[in-house]
């Protein structure tokens, strides 16, 4: 009996009970096309993660409450409201003797908000920053200007829309000078923000910038910043700014050397390897999920086949009756197994590629920066997974057959 | 004639867990070459278990087993397996075809474990079937075929390998009387016709008498080895018959 022939008696079982062979093919599909799903979403978030991280600028670093652990992401991320941050500890850091390297800051306070003008409607969210904003995150408006530091100073209510809410509120119209209402403020605009796309979590086109000492007294009504964000003058320097950094804020905190601090000072590098912790960890798990439905679906395979030997002892007693050697019989239910298992998956990477290409339709459709990858090797893996099930979880139905005394075999009813 | 089958004092118990049947208690016969010998007795006698044993499906316990001059008592699973693909062919009372097969994969199904090419696998799985009758029926499925076709078909089946020698274990059991008759004179024609050895066990004298020698076999022991007097000949084979 030769490889052909063995194919050929597989597709024949296959003809001869459809739905079960279906059934027990969908524990492979699911857990191969969640293989190839995951490997490809995985690589998708994490070019996500670094396009974004990248286009803000390398030598950034983030000042959060709060004291993080070292792993992990800042407590302050996690939605804890800590308020030891002030707008204070920023200004002290633009100190050319004691942070040479500090080029400058801006502070950030968040809020959501109504936004209207003539009866337009926003349901925006508005961010208080200050008037370095631009320079801090390399954009610029793309009309008007930006609000000053003489603006930040008198607590002036101006405000820069985001592109999103330009259109919104004011379709084609020019809205220069114009008064829009958030919340029970009015602001009157100076500006728009060009497009800047998502950035983490938020859509940065749909924000209302304003000035955040404004934004802390009149919008919030809090005296402390939420994050804040500090520029370096080059990349090889930000370890040695967050050492400046770190110490000027803990004088100003009053903590001792060696105390706990409560504060947290991350560099872009540091947010990146906490996101890729947090996107592992995702994938880990992922990858677990679809590690139990494969052995699933294997023991499904496996209880199957031992099944069908069990309908074919007869069929057994008899290949071996006109000569079958017990090897021959263990590889004819081996193959079988195998090509059902590398059926399924096939139908599961195909499956997978799918998934993967709707996710990454999905994801783009929110504005992210999301490429839509196919590994070759999540594909091999496949490949190669599902074949190795078939051949592990067939050993055992494969020996049953293959051990049969042909004389009983035949007179089994 | 050439000594085919040879055996010397040949025993067979069965041990299941620790239980000792005793089947057969020393059996001594030869067969020649081109011989159609019957085997009868009654129910329990043996002959099942006898004819196992020739045709390797299963190990002689003690004694001695000659097959065409060559020491076969003892061999492994793999080389029983190797006789039976090359050296003998079988047909069961319960004629044991694949279900929802086809006549031509069933009459193939002894090739699949040699070394053959498609094509000359079909041509002689096709002669074959010529040869019991049924070249018509060569793409029915196995269940659309009356009793006497099925034994037919697994009559072209054991033949397909060019055998030393045909086994037939009650092989018009479960036919009526007209079917069992073709049968019969197929598995003759094989006999005087292309010098076929078989070996046929029945309970009907009548059945037993289109051979040319009757081994009778009683509690596990052959009790006569007689000439049929009056071989019946079915039609067409009298003139063939020396
Ligand atoms: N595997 C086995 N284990 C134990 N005893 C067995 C086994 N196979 C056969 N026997 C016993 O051996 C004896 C002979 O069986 P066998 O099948 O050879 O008889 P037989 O002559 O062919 O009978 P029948 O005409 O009914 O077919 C019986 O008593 C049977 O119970
Ligand atoms: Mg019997």
């Amino acid at each position: 009996m030769n490889f052909k022939d063995n194919i050929h008696n597989s597709i024949n079982l296959f003809r001869q009970n459809k739905i079960l062979a279906f059934l027990t093919m969908l524990g492979i599909i699911i857990g191969i096309a969640g293989v190839i799903v995951i490997i490809s979403a995985g690589n998708g978030a994490q070019s996500l993660i670094t396009n974004q991280i990248k286009s803000q600028g390398s030598n950034l670093v983030a000042i959060f409450p709060g004291n993080g652990e070292d792993e992990g992401p800042p407590v302050s991320v996690m939605g804890i409201v800590i308020t030891t941050l002030k707008y204070d500890d920023m200004k002290a850091l633009k100190d050319p003797l004691r942070a040479p390297d500090v080029l400058d800051y801006t502070g950030y306070v968040r809020g959501s908000a109504n936004a209207s003008w003539q009866g337009n409607k926003a349901d925006t969210s508005y961010v208080g920053v200050s008037a370095s904003l631009p320079f801090i995150e390399d954009t610029a408006v793309q009309a008007g200007s930006f609000f000053t530091a003489e603006d930040e100073n008198g607590l002036q209510k101006v405000a820069v829309l985001g592109s999103d809410v330009k259109k919104d509120l004011f379709n084609d119209r020019d809205p220069i000078n114009e008064l829009v209402k958030i919340g029970k403020h009015s602001f009157r605009v100076i500006g728009v923000m060009r497009e800047r796309g998502t950035a983490g979590f938020t859509n940065q086109d749909n924000q209302i910038y304003v000035p955040i000492t404004t934004a802390q007294k009149l919008l919030s009504g809090i005296n402390y910043v939420n994050f804040a964000r500090v520029k370096i003058s080059d990349e090889t320097r930000i370890d040695a700014a967050m050492d400046d950094i770190k110490e000027i804020l803990r004088e100003r905190h009053s903590i001792d050397i060696g105390a706990p601090i409560d504060f947290d000072v991350r560099s872009q590098r540091d947010a990146l390897n906490a996101l890729f912790k947090v996107t592992s960890a995702v994938k880990f798990f992922l990858v677990a999920v679809a590690a139990v439905a494969l052995l699933v679906g294997g023991i499904g395979i496996m209880n199957i086949m031992l099944a069908s030997v069990q309908e074919r002892v007869r069929e057994i007693g008899l290949r071996k009756a006109v000569g079958a050697q017990s090897r021959q019989i263990l590889s004819q239910f081996l193959v079988e197994t195998v090509v059902i298992t590398s059926l399924a998956g096939i139908v599961g990477i195909f499956l997978g590629i799918f998934v993967s290409y709707l996710l990454s339709l999905i994801v783009q459709s929110f504005g992210y920066d999301w490429t839509f990858s196919i590994s070759v090797f999540s594909v091999l893996l496949s490949v190669i997974v599902s074949s190795l099930i078939g051949f592990i979880f067939g050993l055992v139905p494969a020996r049953r057959a293959s051990r049969l005394d042909p004389i009983e075999a035949l007179r089994y009813e | 004639m050439k000594n085919l089958i040879k055996i010397e004092n040949l025993k067979k118990h069965f041990d299941n867990d620790g239980v000792i049947t005793h089947v057969l208690h020393g059996v001594s016969f030869e067969i020649h070459q081109g011989e159609f010998v019957a085997i009868m007795g009654p129910s329990g006698s043996g002959k099942s278990t006898l004819m196992h044993i020739l045709g390797f499906l299963d190990k002689l316990s003690e004694g001695k087993y000659f097959f065409d001059g060559q020491d076969v008592s003892q061999l492994d699973d793999d080389l029983l397996a190797n006789m039976r693909s090359q050296k003998v062919g079988f047909v069961f009372q319960a004629f044991n075809l694949l279900p929802r097969t086809t006549v031509l994969d069933n009459v193939m199904l002894p090739l699949m474990y040699v070394k053959l090419t498609g094509v000359e696998r079909i041509k002689r799985a096709k002669e074959a079937i010529e040869s019991v009758g049924l070249g018509h029926r060569i793409q029915n499925l196995s269940n659309q075929l009356s009793g006497g076709e099925k034994q037919r078909v697994a009559i072209a089946r054991a033949l397909i390998n060019q055998p030393s020698v045909i086994f037939a274990d009650e092989p018009t059991g479960n036919l009526d009387s007209k079917s069992g008759l073709q049968v019969m004179k197929i598995l003759q024609d094989l006999n005087l016709r292309q010098g076929h050895t078989i070996i046929l066990v029945t309970h009907e004298k009548y059945t037993a008498e289109h051979a040319e020698r009757v081994l009778r076999m009683k509690d596990g022991l052959v009790i006569a080895d007689e000439k049929v007097a009056n071989r019946i000949l079915a039609d067409g084979a009298s003139e063939l018959a020396k």
